[in-house]
């Protein structure tokens, strides 16, 4: 990074990220594939700040550690979208509020 | 100077289509606005020499979520209209929640560039080598300091992959056109499946 842009710069921008994914599951609460995305915009933004860290302090531990979230954030889609057809199949709806079998 | 329009730009479309990810009607456009967003964050990346995160970002991110997501909405038949009726109900409880976090990340990230907490410095012992590309050093550490690591991150892609198959696979009903039963093909024994005749000549074979 040159003296311009600093680590502050990615970190602003990796919070704003982090805000509108939370934004995003208070907004679309019947939704569960915007959720789903939301959760994701959140992981991404994690993966920035780990990512500027990493660059600011020249260690590369940021890097490897932002994989391991993106292994995690790859496996989190598959499994619950996998969750959402098998329940779309039986229940023919995703919309959250109808989600009360477990009267939880 | 270069580097500066560039963080900006990446910056301020990662920001914008992430707004319009959550703001989209149609959860198609969402996953697509989504895309976009990753290859914007993938240019941020680069911009500090990441270059392997942020290819892995493309690939993982754009080849196979986004196009996962986009495989599922399109699929399940919804009606996305009823889905939004809640939104303008749950605007301003959202929209506090994500100034006070907003607010607080602001506090945290001025604090750090005040100076931060020091809680001492790299050893050193992760620090890329001179004239060792991104890619080697990442190479070198996964593959030696961080092997076990890979290899648990490699058994959560295995789990995942064997849960979403076990999920949605449906047992075919059995009998159903098409379907093989192994057990009943590999029993089979040829003197059940065969049978020697030897006719006479112009009387044909009864089978």
């Amino acid at each position: 990074m040159n003296d311009l842009i600093g680590v502050e710069h990615y970190l602003v921008v990796g919070a704003i990220l982090f805000v509108l994914g939370v934004l995003g599951i208070f907004l679309n609460r019947k939704n569960v594939i915007v959720i789903l995305m939301a959760v994701e915009l959140i992981l991404l933004a994690v993966n920035i700040n780990l990512v500027a860290f990493s660059a600011a302090l020249n260690d590369l531990t940021g890097q490897i550690f932002a994989m391991l979230v993106l292994t995690v954030a790859a496996g989190e889609a598959a499994i619950g979208l996998a969750i959402l057809v098998i329940y779309f199949r039986g229940r023919g709806t995703i919309a959250v509020d109808d989600v009360n079998r477990m009267k939880g | 100077m270069i580097q500066a329009i560039a963080f900006y730009l990446f910056a301020s479309v990662v920001i914008a289509s992430a707004v319009m990810v959550i703001l989209a009607r149609n959860p198609v456009h969402s996953v697509l606005w989504l895309i976009l967003a990753f290859f914007n964050a993938a240019g941020l990346m680069v911009l500090v020499g990441a270059e392997f995160i942020a290819m892995l970002l493309v690939i993982v991110y754009v080849g196979a979520v986004a196009v996962l997501f986009l495989f599922v909405v399109m699929m399940l038949d919804i009606d996305f209209a009823a889905m939004r009726a809640g939104f303008v109900r749950n605007f301003p409880l959202g929209i506090l929640i994500a100034a006070i976090l907003l607010a607080e990340l602001m506090l945290a990230v001025g604090a750090y560039g005040a100076g931060g907490v020091d809680l001492g410095q790299s050893d050193g012992t992760a620090v890329a080598g001179l004239g060792q590309s991104n890619i080697e050093a990442i190479g070198a550490l996964l593959y030696g300091r961080y092997i076990l690591l890979f290899e648990i991150a490699g058994i959560i892609l295995l789990v995942a992959m064997i849960g979403a198959i076990v999920l949605t696979h449906r047992q075919p009903k059995p009998g159903a056109r098409g379907r093989q039963d192994i057990g009943k093909q590999i029993s089979r024994r040829p003197d059940e499946a065969t049978v020697m005749k030897n006719p006479e000549t112009g009387q044909g074979v009864k089978l």
